[in-house]
């Protein structure tokens, strides 16, 4: 983590309405260079929602989104045209989602499913696309022998970590991610966090990662955020709220953790 | 009014009503205008199943008039079922003059190929596409599809070039190779042979698409950019045929392989029949000449 | 400012809302600076507070009252209303802790623990590794332990690699909350040996000592906590 004087995201009063129901309400916070950000709350506390809304997937009823192009320039996420906006999420930023099938395509190769973005922002060279795939697919502890194997022949763990590979090899700055643990095995999750914690520091990606999982919070953020019924009801250093909560939800929740 | 009714209940001109001529021709148009571009067009039933050619022949109706000659192909032969069929389809609804050569032909439709000939200028190819979406193969949502189309986002159609390479050793796409046209939009050209790409860039002939069940209309105009889309080291390559053709003797050209008998006997000849009989009227001769196709058997 | 660290009028009490809200005081009214090259050791019995007041100086627990000042890249910083980035700049770059126990990560080893903190701050892996090797070498942990995740290792073991991580830094400020709990008493000498070291290098250090021979052995001040907790309830 750096110190710079420009956030790299700064989320300005969100609120988002389906209809008459509300899905988070007036939620504001700056994200740095290098910074992990959790977004903690049990399921349907309206993180998802806010997540879909920061990353420009859903639009909100109120509030805006500006973001730090990497010329410098602050942008408003809402005022750019689609073509732009979609750009930025294919080069200068990633989602994993929570199912890996969601965020992968699983009827073409791991190879393929890495060299997609680079693809698509123009890269013409078959040997070359191949070869960064192999060298993503080693960072993600992937054998090279597995690129032409189709994602439907991993495991869970071995599919995440191939989204996570997808996503980071047009070196994104910052990266969206949906309960990326979701549904692997205790042992899977930890080799997943581990990697992800090792590919922050080495790339100096930020992160805004939902989670309704305490000890990924603990483990992959700097800072965090909890919300209930749509509003953040706390936030702070990870480790000041894991260890001294405040509100009565927190407390709540950090007490339901199940000591091992 | 209508100068085929005979005293059976008539057809209007080439079967289709006014009306829908020319809303079929008003999205000609706009393909026209806009190379490449699926312009979506109220695809009518006809008289025909699907995947006979449905769109093609709207299409062909919309444009034809009463001195044009019509030539019908499938798969490069003017005597399959499907292309006789058609044929005389448009005989008896618009009592146009029909040939099975390409020179004399003003409207040429096709399902699959285009004639070894070069078109000339004036000259309309008439396609019959099954699925005008070049990026279905990966991404099942039109909505999405068209999304990519209208931003340019074509990363996703050498995903399918890259597994090609990684499956087999090089691009083993053969036919419905996707091309992209004018530098903006990409194009599936109908399931022809890639054999033929190269000939419907900078065509002197019209070259119209039509696909009836998915209802979408497009155009490339004449001497029109077409490009097959490829990787740096692995380029675009048409297929070669180490034989000629065993009737003309053709050499260059696209053939059609066809078994002679349950023994593995089998001989290649133009899959172009108008081509090959041009050329044997010429005099030209291949290695089975005036053996015809039942002399082995 | 002439102390790296000054605690002025700190107040810190739980609200324990699952339990009916009620309010648990801690301390109150604490008030000591620790100055460079010195040893600043906070005394009285245990349950006082004193492992709270060093969560609150680290920012790990949060501050109800008062001000904890810190000298931070050349300007006086307020930990207790810091910014999150703020506190974590300054653990980065001024402020070090030894915590009671090692919060292991899994997969990661004894010599990449120990040797982060360099990393981070921009020394390149090589060296960083070359200089926890020193201090794991020192601290008596054997060589076979070291490329491994210290998820299995005992107490004592878990303990010096916790050590070695706080005191591989040249923060101008370290925390030490009991490090020598668990340790025989070889491991101890190195240890006073070590804060020695600190202390002449100008690094102002508070720690929590229970033995009676390390706190005697390098305390420069003793500070009793008891006597911030007037207020307690009855």
């Amino acid at each position: 983590m750096t110190t710079t004087d420009q956030p790299l995201l700064s989320v300005a009063g969100v609120t988002k309405y389906y209809g008459d129901r509300m899905g988070c309400a007036d939620v504001s916070f700056d994200l740095w260079p290098g910074e992990v950000l959790a977004v903690v709350g049990e399921s349907g506390s309206g993180k998802t929602t806010l997540l879909n809304c920061i990353s420009s997937r859903l639009r909100p009823t109120r509030g805006s989104v500006h973001y730090a192009m990497r010329d410098g320039q602050s942008r408003s996420l809402f005022e750019m045209g689609e073509a732009e906006r979609r750009f930025l999420m294919r080069t200068d930023w990633g989602f994993v989602h929570q199912n890996p099938a969601d965020g992968l395509r699983m009827t073409v190769s791991a190879g393929a499913n890495v060299g997609e973005r680079l693809m698509a922002v123009g890269d013409r060279h078959y040997g070359r696309i191949r070869g960064t795939a192999i060298d993503w697919l080693g960072r993600v502890e992937i054998a090279a022998d597995r690129i032409d194997d189709q994602p439907r022949a991993f495991s869970g763990g071995m599919r995440q970590r191939l989204q996570i590979a997808r996503n980071l090899v047009t070196a994104p700055r910052l990266v969206f991610m949906d309960e990326p643990t979701g549904g692997l095995d205790v042992s899977v999750q930890a080799r997943l966090l581990d990697l992800v914690r090792g590919l922050v520091s080495d790339l100096d990606l930020s992160i805004i990662v939902v989670t309704h999982d305490l000890a990924v919070a603990r483990l992959l953020s700097h800072r965090m955020m909890v919300m209930k019924d749509g509003h953040v009801i706390e936030t702070g250093l990870t480790d000041r709220v894991l260890d001294d909560p405040r509100e009565p939800y927190t407390q709540l929740l950090v007490s339901s953790i199940l000591q091992v | 009014m209508n100068p085929h009714a005979s005293g059976f209940a008539a057809y209007n001109f080439a079967y289709l009503d006014e009306q829908t001529k020319r809303m079929i021709r008003r999205a000609i148009l706009k393909a026209i205008a806009i190379p490449g571009y699926q312009v979506p067009f109220a695809s009518r039933e006809m008289p025909m199943p699907y995947g006979w050619g449905t769109g093609g022949v709207q299409v062909t109706a919309a444009i034809l008039g009463a001195d044009d000659t019509l030539k019908v192909i499938d798969q490069g032969s003017d005597d399959t079922t499907n292309s006789v069929s058609i044929r005389k389809f448009f005989e008896k609804t618009a009592g146009v003059a029909t040939t099975t050569r390409t020179a004399d032909a003003s409207i040429i439709q096709t399902r699959h190929r285009i004639p070894e000939e070069p078109l000339k200028s004036g000259q309309v190819l008439v396609y019959q596409v099954p699925i005008p979406e070049p990026l279905r193969f990966l991404e099942p949502r039109e909505t999405e599809t068209r999304k990519m189309h209208a931003l340019e986002e074509y990363g996703l159609m050498h995903v399918k070039l890259y597994e090609d390479i990684a499956k087999n050793g090089r691009i083993a796409t053969t036919y419905a190779y996707p091309v992209k046209i004018e530098g903006r939009y990409v194009m599936d050209p109908s399931p022809t042979p890639k054999f033929d790409n190269p000939k419907m860039n900078d065509s002197p002939a019209l070259q119209l698409f039509g696909a009836g069940r998915e209802k979408r209309i497009y155009a490339v105009p004449p001497h029109t950019e077409v490009v097959s889309l490829d990787f740096e080291d692995h380029p675009f390559e048409i297929n070669r045929f180490e034989d000629t053709c065993a009737l003309c003797g053709a050499e260059g050209v696209y053939l059609d392989e066809v078994i002679l008998d349950d023994k593995g006997n089998r001989m290649f000849c133009c899959s172009d029949t108008d081509h090959c009989e041009q050329r044997r009227e010429a005099g030209h001769s291949g290695a089975r000449a005036g053996q015809g196709l039942e002399a082995s058997q | 400012m002439a102390a790296p660290l000054v605690l002025r009028n700190v107040r810190k009490s739980f609200t324990m809302h699952l339990r009916g809200g009620i309010e648990i005081p801690v301390v109150d009214g604490v008030d000591f600076q620790a100055e460079a090259g010195t040893c600043t050791v906070l005394g009285g019995p245990s349950g006082i507070g004193k492992s709270s007041i060093l969560k609150m100086i680290y920012g790990n627990y949060g501050v109800d009252g008062g001000q904890i000042l810190i000298n931070h890249a050349g300007t006086t910083m307020d930990l207790a209303s810091a910014e999150p980035r703020t506190v974590l700049d300054i653990r980065r770059r001024t402020l070090g802790y030894v915590s009671q126990f090692l919060r292991t990560v899994p997969r990661v080893s004894a010599l990449d623990i120990v040797a982060e903190p360099l990393v981070r701050t921009g020394t390149p892996a090589k060296a960083a590794r070359g200089n926890a090797s020193a201090l794991l070498n020192r601290l008596n942990l054997p060589q076979e332990l070291w490329d491994l995740p210290p998820a299995t290792f005992s107490g004592g073991e878990q303990q010096r690699v916790n050590i070695a991580r706080g005191f591989i830094t040249s923060h101008p400020v370290l925390l030490l909350d009991e490090p020598t709990a668990s340790l025989d008493a070889r491991n101890r000498k190195v240890v006073v040996a070590m804060i020695r070291e600190k202390k002449a290098n100008g690094v102002a250090l508070v720690g929590i000592f229970h033995d009676a021979d390390v706190r005697d052995a390098i305390a420069d001040t003793v500070i009793d906590v008891s006597s911030f907790t007037a207020r307690k309830a009855a």
